[in-house]
């Protein structure tokens, strides 16, 4: 049974999400890959404001293909997550509260989730025409130089995930794992 | 001598790109039908049950499989008795342009790996040249993700090191990159030859059609017990657990050296697509 999840993601909607848990995601988020965070982070250290509201916010790490006839947006699905390691601990720090990619985390956001309390969602890569039918509508914010990668403000209905890393460090990839290959024995 | 025009060359190229980025093969539809009907691990099925929704979403609608329609490598097979009027590589360049334009295909390329300008247009292609006996022009277009490109691996192991060495290599790679490349994946290995030779090889075996084993009963066996093997890990689609790890495993292999043994492992998602055509 999926839990619904509405953003903005509260702390108390975080401590209720449990690694493994299957989600559909509804509400305003924001997309954006490497380039896009590196922009936010450099304008975080110079101190100034960032053109989203971070507290509580959650991150799609997508860049879309290009909407083709009468689409909202193209397809959609989730890129690689570690690309963004370097920059999330900061994001995390602002007050974001939810990541969705795919594929694994280093153990520094791991333990910036954990300090700040922010969850990790794994979309499912490589379904990108599925997943752009979820996104209701969507605007560029910023960085629109940046193409595919520029960030946008999207919103979604029932954006299907799941969770792979709790506010409390359990990681799905680890345990799910695990747990099929005891359900052999 | 026979004479091909350059302009086919782009029309036929522009018509690979948009629709290879829409209609995954047959082969591996019927892989990822086959394991969704497999699965016994609940969250692993429910994906792979989406996966199999989105490739029809993508070929009812004529959209993109995957947002990332990937760096497009282009393969001729061009006969020795071809004669191309025009600029070719300058045909398959703009090929590429409009059917990535018209297409609305992500332009995923950067003009340098280091500054990192985007292209616009996603070229260049990366192209490979085959030169055969006759006078055909076979044109494959392969749009490569590199969600999964990111998760290979060359590596020049030793003689000694062998057959056991190869499957270790194998499964090393596909532990390593774990979740990361969108499972369940297809495997290209390429074994032999120089170190880039393998890397070549083990892209082409990527291009080979999954119900199709290698023609050799040794490497067709080793492709069968390596699936299985991958299989076993456990990884599951995306990562989360389950029996379905890996669609297919293609090896291609060569001559080498007296002193090398090297192989390269080319990592596929499940969004492999190839799409050819004969002119």
């Amino acid at each position: 049974m999926e839990k619904r999840v509405t953003t903005p993601l509260t702390l108390e909607q975080v401590k209720d999400l449990k690694s493994g848990d299957s989600v559909l995601i509804s509400g305003v988020i924001y997309t954006a890959r490497d380039a896009a965070h590196k922009r936010l982070c450099e304008l975080a250290a110079e101190g100034k404001e960032l053109p989203f509201d971070v507290k509580d916010s959650v991150i799609y790490f997508v860049g879309p293909a290009p909407a083709k006839g009468d689409q909202v947006i193209g397809s959609a699905g989730p890129t690689t997550s570690y690309r963004m390691d370097p920059y999330s601990p900061t994001m995390i720090a602002l007050g974001q509260r939810g990541m969705i990619g795919k594929g694994k985390r280093s153990p520094e956001v791991v333990a910036a989730m954990k300090e700040h309390g922010a969850v990790y969602f794994g979309a499912i890569g490589g379904a990108g025409a599925y997943l752009s039918r979820c996104i209701k509508k969507a605007e560029i914010v910023a960085y629109e130089d940046l193409g595919a990668e520029a960030l946008r403000r999207l919103e979604v209905e029932d954006l299907p995930a799941f969770v792979i890393i709790d506010s409390e460090g359990k990681n799905l990839y680890e345990t799910g794992r695990q747990e099929y290959l005891d359900s052999l024995k | 001598m026979r004479e091909i025009n350059a302009q086919d060359i782009t029309a036929a190229v522009k018509r690979l790109c948009m629709e290879a980025n829409s209609y995954l093969p047959s082969d591996i539809k019927e892989r990822i039908c086959n394991c969704h009907q497999n699965e016994s691990w609940d969250l692993a099925k429910n994906i792979l049950g989406i996966i199999k929704e989105n490739y029809e979403i993508a070929e009812e609608k004529y959209v993109p499989i995957c947002q990332d329609t990937g760096v497009a490598c282009v393969f001729l097979e061009i006969g020795q008795d071809v004669h191309i009027n025009g600029n070719l590589e300058e045909a398959i360049h703009q090929g590429v342009r409009e059917g990535y334009i018209e297409g609305c295909l992500r332009k995923s390329v950067v003009r340098d790996p280091l500054d990192r300008v985007n292209t616009t247009d996603n070229t260049p292609a990366m192209i490979y040249y085959d030169i055969v006996p006759g006078d055909g022009l076979k044109l494959t277009v392969a749009p490569k993700g590199f969600g999964s490109e990111n998760m290979s691996q060359v590596k020049m192991l030793k003689p000694a090191d062998g057959l056991e060495g190869v499957k270790a290599f194998i499964m090393k790679v596909v532990e390593d990159a774990g979740p990361n490349p969108c499972p369940p994946i297809v495997v290209g290995v390429g074994i032999g030859g120089t170190f880039d030779k393998a890397a070549y090889l083990a892209k082409k075996a990527l291009m080979r059609n999954t119900n199709v084993r290698n023609a050799d009963p040794f490497y067709a066996d080793l492709e069968n017990e390596m699936l299985e093997k991958i299989n076993a890990l456990g990884i599951g689609p995306q990562g989360v657990g389950g029996k379905t790890t890996a669609l297919a495993v293609n090896i291609e292999k060569m001559a080498t050296h007296i002193a090398g043994l090297p192989i390269a492992v080319n990592i596929n998602c499940h969004v492999t697509r190839h799409k050819s055509i004969e002119l």
